[in-house]
């Protein structure tokens, strides 16, 4: 299929582009995007009023399968990624088995040819079993189709053993995303440590258990050249050692995601477990510290951390609940809300948190509208306000702090190479 | 209790799950209902017909005794049934959630669920999933807001009075329950609060309360009305945080000669069970300054006074 998107306000920081313009979609590619194209094509859209962007791209998602299927799997993640706008998701290794090994990267690839709605990318394991003990093997995992290595929720606590797998990174060209928590610190600690863990009786954890991580991240990412990508920022501190580490030349990103902007610590104290996550809900001062360092590039990206988790698993005690919220429906809603409305980034800087930076962060061919590159597109929009309901989410988990929120900006139409995945916000058979 | 039924409206929650969420009336309002019933504690008949028909149910997730006990006995002297249910390990341990849990006991068509759990913020979760009235006995490190009120009570009784007095709140502040209600309790109704501890004792942010904090027991007693001495669970968290019970006793036991040095007549009181020798020397726990017996008998009044209330609010929201 040959498809026109006409009259919508493009937008692709990769060339510079803000303005309207048309797009031809062909072959699954983009062919061009122009002022008042009239070549011929099977269908016109007519996106005026809306944006078109390259499609969203995640770093940071669980997608849960292998082996947690009953929280989420390739399928439903993907198609609640559509609904927000994303093209692109990449899955942690925190599967059962973990994804260490090339063998696990090309089971979750097979799952995702059969299954997938959107592009999914691979993140497997720094170490086996992600037990922090022993490197896995990165060129493997690399020629079986993984994108960058992590961890995820187990900060590898050896430093040594962190510089042998970052030297490792170095030569195999594959990007380190750490979780910098250091887990002796943050033990048992369930929401920020200050006055709101004191008053509610919890165990804190301090920003020191992700900010000192950070600094060891930095230093070793310094030390052996690794590209080293800072996954889901949360204090004011991590924010200034990666400014100054960035200014100071050191191969160094990183991500937040929209809870810690959106929301602060002050949302616990009704025990609500939706509001419990790692690294917990900050201050205020740390979440105007993310907005700023959102403006100035400090922090690269906006990834989601979409952490799918049952209501049974989430109906207890706060001590007892997984930490964990999903996010991929709400990221570009909130990221409008809190991000564009109060002018901390234009639409602009905003694409370029959301595909056009996640997307080079990773080396993917994604997150732009040239010319030839994969017909990866959302449509948003931007006005459209909406009030976010349970029945309302895709994903198989509804642990979502911003239920009952009213959100304001909506995907209407998506492409995933090509094919139209999504078509005035309705699912649809892809047809290429 | 003709001027309790005039002033009802001051009081209008199911339930009570901490200090932190009632108002400076409503809590002198909880104070003053326990006066009257106070009164009914003294009688030859200890009991009044309040509760004749409603069912209490102790659902306790950790061992107590004498929180249990002051709370079935309120809960009969108001003449309401009580049940008792013991779980000495966790829900989760269990298989049966606390919500689940929680269910199944209102499907028995109970009033009120007094619970005691291990978990910061159990009340409050499960105050939301039932519409029984949930009084809070004591959740993890959060609060223990009845052990407060019985402070208050036992304080007011005593002084006649809580604004503008010097409570000073000496022990394991980070790891007790009794401390944050107390912390609550007294600033809202006035009272200037002191916490001492050494500093690993002293949780993060705790200036917030508008408490003063010290990790001086000097400072703690220099012109305090009253104190209240926590008891140090060397068994449980404190233990990690300080090196010996000796040295403990030496720095922060309160003993006669400490409390002779101030002046002061010093009203002494404890949550118990005290330890003897750790907190407090037993010349003070038995002393003409401790009102820990009293404590223990004001409690009755104070959680009849707390049943028969949450208990009133429920039937006025039907």
């Amino acid at each position: 299929m040959r498809y026109i998107i006409k009259h919508g306000r493009v937008i692709d920081p990769a060339n510079k582009i803000d303005g309207e313009l048309d797009i031809l979609v062909a072959g699954g590619s983009i062919e061009k995007a122009e002022k008042s194209l009239t070549e011929k094509c099977d269908k016109v859209i007519d996106a005026k009023g809306r944006i078109v962007a390259p499609g969203l791209v995640d770093l940071h998602a669980h997608l849960r399968e292998p082996g947690r299927e009953d929280k989420e799997t390739v399928a439903s993640g993907t198609r609640a990624a559509v609904r927000g706008g994303f093209t692109t998701v990449t899955c942690m290794p925190n599967t059962e088995p973990a994804i260490d090994s090339p063998e696990v990267v090309r089971r979750v690839r097979d799952i995702v040819a059969k299954d997938a709605l959107c592009n999914v990318a691979i993140a497997g394991a720094i170490t086996l079993s992600r037990a922090g003990k022993r490197i896995a093997d990165f060129a493997k995992m690399k020629e079986a189709g993984a994108v960058a290595v992590s961890d995820d929720g187990s900060s590898v606590a050896d430093s040594a053993l962190m510089e042998d797998a970052l030297k490792a990174a170095a030569l195999d060209a594959v990007t380190v995303m750490c979780h910098c928590e250091d887990a002796k610190l943050s033990a048992q600690g369930v929401v920020n440590m200050g006055f709101i863990s004191t008053k509610m009786g919890l165990k804190g954890i301090s920003s020191a258990s992700e900010y000192e991580i950070v600094a060891r991240d930095i230093e070793l990412a310094a030390k052996t050249g690794a590209a080293v990508h800072i996954c889901h920022v949360s204090c004011k501190e991590s924010v200034e050692l990666i400014r100054r580490a960035k200014s100071a030349g050191v191969r160094v990103t990183a991500e937040t995601a929209p809870h810690y902007f959106a929301l602060t610590e002050d949302c616990c104290v009704t025990y609500d477990t939706n509001m419990k996550m790692n690294p917990p809900l900050r201050s205020k001062e740390d979440a105007d510290a993310l907005r700023k360092a959102i403006a100035d590039g400090t922090i690269d990206a906006i990834a989601t951390d979409h952490a799918p988790h049952t209501d049974s698993e989430k109906d207890v005690e706060f001590d007892y609940a997984p930490f964990g919220v999903i996010g991929l429906e709400t990221a570009l809603s909130l990221s409008i809300m809190e991000l564009v409305d109060s002018k901390i980034v234009s639409w602009s800087g905003l694409i370029s948190k959301l595909s056009y930076n996640p997307a080079k962060i990773l080396g993917l061919k994604a997150g732009t509208l040239s010319k030839g590159a994969p017909a990866d597109i959302v449509i948003i929009d931007p006005n459209k306000e909406y009030i976010y309901k349970k029945e309302l989410i895709e994903s198989k988990s509804k642990n979502s702090p911003f239920i009952g929120w009213s959100l304001k900006g909506k995907v209407t139409d998506v492409f995933v190479g090509g094919k139209r995945v999504m078509e005035d916000e309705e699912y649809r058979q892809p047809c290429l | 209790m003709t001027k309790i039924a005039l002033n009802k409206s001051v009081w209008k929650k199911k339930d009570l799950l901490g200090l932190e969420y009632l108002s400076k009336e409503e809590i002198e309002f909880i104070l003053y209902t326990a006066g009257s019933f106070k009164e009914v504690t003294t009688r030859q008949i200890k009991k009044v017909p309040a509760l004749r028909g409603k069912t209490v149910v102790n659902l306790f997730y950790e061992p107590s005794t004498r929180t249990r006990t002051s709370f079935e006995l309120a809960a009969k002297r108001l003449s309401a049934d009580v049940i008792n249910i013991a779980t000495e390990s966790s829900s989760v341990k269990k298989g049966e959630t606390l919500i689940d849990t929680g269910k199944n006991i209102e499907a028995l068509k109970i009033d009120t669920i007094v619970v005691r759990h291990n978990c910061s913020g159990a009340a409050n979760i499960l105050a939301r999933s039932v519409s029984s009235s949930v009084v809070n006995a004591g959740d993890g490190w959060h609060e223990h807001p009845t052990q407060a009120l019985l402070d208050m009570f036992t304080l007011k009784e005593k002084l006649g009075k809580i604004e503008g007095l010097k409570v000073s709140i000496i022990g394991d502040i980070a790891h007790s329950r009794v401390a944050r209600s107390n912390m609550w309790g007294f600033t809202k109704l006035g009272a200037k609060v002191t916490v001492c501890a050494p500093a690993m004792l002293i949780p993060e942010g705790i200036e917030k309360f508008g408490v003063k904090a010290t990790n001086d027991l000097a400072e703690a007693l220099d012109g305090a009305d009253a104190i209240n001495v926590l008891r140090m669970q060397f068994e449980r968290d404190s233990a990690v945080a300080f090196p010996s019970k000796l040295e403990y006793f030496k720095r922060y036991g309160i003993t006669s000669e400490k409390l002779a040095g101030c002046g002061k007549n010093i009203v002494v009181m404890h949550p118990g069970p005290i330890n003897r020798g750790i907190e407090m020397s037993s010349e003070v726990a038995d002393g003409k300054n401790s009102v820990i017996l009293d404590q223990v008998t004001n409690g009755i009044a104070v959680r009849m006074a707390v049943l028969y209330l949450v208990s009133t609010a429920k039937d006025g929201q039907r």
